[in-house]
């Protein structure tokens, strides 16, 4: 599909965004109802080019928030690099704390990006359109905070490279018996692959707003460079095409590995509470629960701070907590499994985690299992799937239901294991808390830049589903239907 | 991996292990202080010690059995348990810990990058990991053992079976053209031990003292059940 020309006329004359408020009031769009089919070509692509151009103030405060929470954590960090793991709350046995937990948490949290985005894209769900950069930028995002952890975790950061198949004169190669190289590999191979998926979808959109950039502005020269010469020929429209299915499937098959290895990371030990053949798919399925929580507050975050409410509207968000409805159903179901098998078979040290999780977390283990209990309830009703306010807050409720798990699974476990002389407490120090924190700063300041440098909105997949749909009268009632290329061909 | 390739040890035919007596053991501690001098273990300070950082590579664990006033203590000395199936080295993604041929659980610090894994999988919780640099004062430098490596700040170290005493033993032996004899080597925590709890030697000599007790009807090895195959034996219930 060639962009039209008639885009060419608005190089150089970007109207305020004030206008295109306006302009947006003036169609008085019904709430609820799928993005308008009817909205002229150059101002669904300057809309949704708006972030780039226009800043608000709410994006103001919240970079400059986030990159002084970062900036402290940074220097926490040297900090604990000059002095010595001992700045954390860690101890004997308690060799692993909330740094894991945050990475499992992160990695978690890129699951469903990809995997909505790759999911919706081969089942062909049309209201998946305007979600899908934020989905997808979200895994990238999250990814990279998730593979800082490690590094702030380790007691020789600055021996980091001995992970990497490196050539030395030891002729000594990493062990690739360990967990923790599958982990390396596979969070590796899952970062390139995500990258790879986000760029081959920016593409047309780089194009897009290379072409409507004023001729001085400064971000017309990297656009330049980053579009690969995309004309929006058909051949490069076929080979998108191509391109996107093809990573969308393969994806789509790693995806789940990747959590599962990271699940191993604790299953393979031998340690009571960890070694359980349940961990892969209770971790995937824990990962996307989350994640998919995840996309839902960004998508809501976005239409606030970006004041993208035209293009996200309620049915992409009513969609996706249709979908977090369900995973939190299977987590609750696999959380059911993994303590009914514990219980029944009553081994005195596993049992003993579960004991001392109630005796010692007794709420953190209500605000995780309750959080999920409120979400399936809430969810379960219209009202609450419509409102972007109660979904934020039950999203952000299952986070940190989410975040409380993963540090369930480590703590408990680790304070309790085999053998009882070597029980004992942790609690992360201030030093754990601050770089946690600052990873959830430099996630929200890597979202800032990406919004401010590259587009935000999938304005092509928007225009490809406009192209492609329409209202078609049933009765009463409007209905969207799509006509699909390949299924008519 | 090719440890061969140092071309050190003329033979490989050792099993080194322990025989710890529990009814001998009256829980002085000589052998955590024997232990902490021979090594270079270094001294934390009654700070660090309280939030359970102890460097000890050796710990004499106590157990109390029955009801106060009819109270019986149990001391349990804990070293490394040089396991056959050790968990913690399949874990490490470094190779820093591995198996040498002659049944020693080793350790190379300069190889490792402090993931602490291993220490997480280890189910009797003998690894310890270097949380703060500890310096000595001048003179106290002095007294470190020139045999043994100082180690840095954020790795894993843990119980050798005193290496370089075995080592010692080994090429005394190869200069006279032998094998090495049934108690020419000692770890310090063995050689210090007042009650003799604790006897050191190669359990593929049938003739060592080691073998003998290590056959002794009260053997039991430390968790047993999860298969990791100890090479340190524990005796008890006899007195």
């Amino acid at each position: 599909m060639p962009i039209p020309m008639d885009e060419k006329d608005n190089c150089g004359k970007l109207p305020s965004f004030e206008e295109l408020r306006e302009l947006a009031a003036r169609k008085n769009i019904q709430a609820g109802a799928d993005i308008d089919l009817n909205m002229p070509e150059g101002w669904l692509n300057q809309y949704s080019l708006s972030p780039m151009f226009f800043t608000t103030r709410a994006y103001f405060i919240f970079t400059i928030a986030a990159g002084m929470v970062v900036a402290w954590a940074i220097a926490l960090w040297g900090y604990q690099i000059v002095k010595g793991m001992g700045v954390t709350g860690l101890r004997h046995p308690i060799f692993w704390g909330i740094y894991i937990a945050s990475f499992v948490f992160w990695v978690g949290l890129s699951h469903s990006g990809t995997i909505v985005s790759s999911l919706l894209r081969l089942t062909r769900a049309h209201w998946r359109r305007p979600i899908l950069r934020g989905a997808e930028a979200m895994t990238v995002f999250a990814l990279m905070v998730a593979a800082l952890f490690p590094l702030i975790h380790m007691g020789r950061v600055w021996r980091a490279y001995y992970m990497f198949p490196l050539f030395s004169q030891r002729e000594l190669w990493p062990n690739f018996k360990s967990p923790l190289v599958w982990d390396m590999m596979a969070i590796s191979v899952y970062l390139v692959s995500s990258v790879t998926f986000l760029y081959v979808g920016l593409l047309p959109d780089i194009a897009l707003a290379r072409d409507m950039c004023p001729q001085f502005d400064w971000r017309k020269k990297y656009l330049t460079v980053l579009a690969l010469g995309w004309r929006g020929s058909h051949r490069q429209w076929m080979a998108h095409e191509r391109a996107s299915t093809l990573l969308a499937v393969f994806i789509l098959l790693i995806a789940p590995s990747v959590h599962t290895i990271v699940s191993w990371d604790f299953a393979m030990s031998i340690t009571p509470g960890w070694h359980t053949t349940i961990f892969g798919p209770y971790f995937v399925v824990g990962a996307i629960y989350s994640g998919v929580a995840g996309v839902i507050a960004l998508m809501i975050l976005f239409r606030w701070i970006f004041k993208l409410d035209e293009i996200i509207r309620l049915v992409h968000i009513r969609n996706l907590a249709k979908l977090e409805l369900a995973m939190a159903i299977i987590w609750s179901y696999f959380y059911f499994v993994e303590f009914i098998t514990t219980w029944y078979g009553h081994k005195p040290a596993e049992w003993r985690i579960w004991e001392y999780q109630w005796e010692r977390f007794p709420h953190l283990m209500v605000i995780m299992l309750g959080g999920t209990a409120v979400a399936i309830a809430a969810l379960s009703f219209n009202r609450v799937r419509n409102s972007p306010l109660w979904l934020f807050i039950i999203t952000m409720l299952i986070n940190v239901g989410m975040y409380i798990e993963r540090y369930l699974i480590l703590v408990p476990v680790l304070t309790h294991r085999d053998n009882p002389y070597m029980w004992t407490d942790y609690l992360p120090s201030i030093v754990e808390k601050s770089i946690v924190a600052g990873s959830f700063a430099f996630f929200f300041l890597l979202y800032a830049v990406f919004s401010k440098l590259l587009p935000v909105v999938t304005v092509a997949d928007i225009r490809e589903g406009k192209f492609i749909s329409g209202d078609l009268r049933i009765g009463n009632t409007y209905v969207r239907v799509h006509a699909d290329a390949e299924e008519q061909s | 991996m090719r440890v061969e390739s140092f071309n050190y040890s003329h033979d490989n035919s050792h099993k080194w292990g322990m025989v710890i007596d529990l009814d001998r053991c009256n829980g002085c501690g000589a052998c955590v202080m024997a232990c902490q001098a021979e090594n270079n273990v270094p001294v934390v300070g009654e700070d660090v010690a309280r939030q359970k950082r102890t460097m000890a590579w050796l710990r004499v664990e106590r157990y109390f059995e029955g009801e106060w006033p009819n109270l019986r203590v149990v001391f349990l000395p804990m070293p490394c348990q040089h396991c056959a199936n050790a968990p913690c080295e399949s874990v490490c993604p470094v190779f820093a810990t591995y198996h040498n041929p002659e049944g020693l659980n080793a350790q190379v610090y300069n190889r490792c990058i402090g993931v602490r894994f291993c220490g997480n999988n280890c189910p009797y919780g003998v690894r310890k990991f270097n949380w703060f640099d500890y310096k000595l004062e001048q003179p106290l430098e002095q007294q470190l053992n020139p045999d043994v490596t100082v180690r840095q700040r954020g790795i894993m170290e843990k119980c050798t079976f005193c290496m370089q005493r075995i080592r010692r033993g080994k090429d005394h032996a190869k200069d006279e053209g032998r094998s090495v004899m049934d108690g020419e080597v000692t770890p310090a925590c063995a050689q210090t031990c007042p009650t003799n709890a604790i006897v050191f030697g190669d359990l593929n000599d049938p003739k060592s003292r080691v073998a003998a007790l290590a056959a002794s009807k009260r053997r039991f090895r430390l968790f047993e059940d999860l298969g990791t195959e100890p090479s340190v034996i524990y005796l008890k219930g006899g007195a």
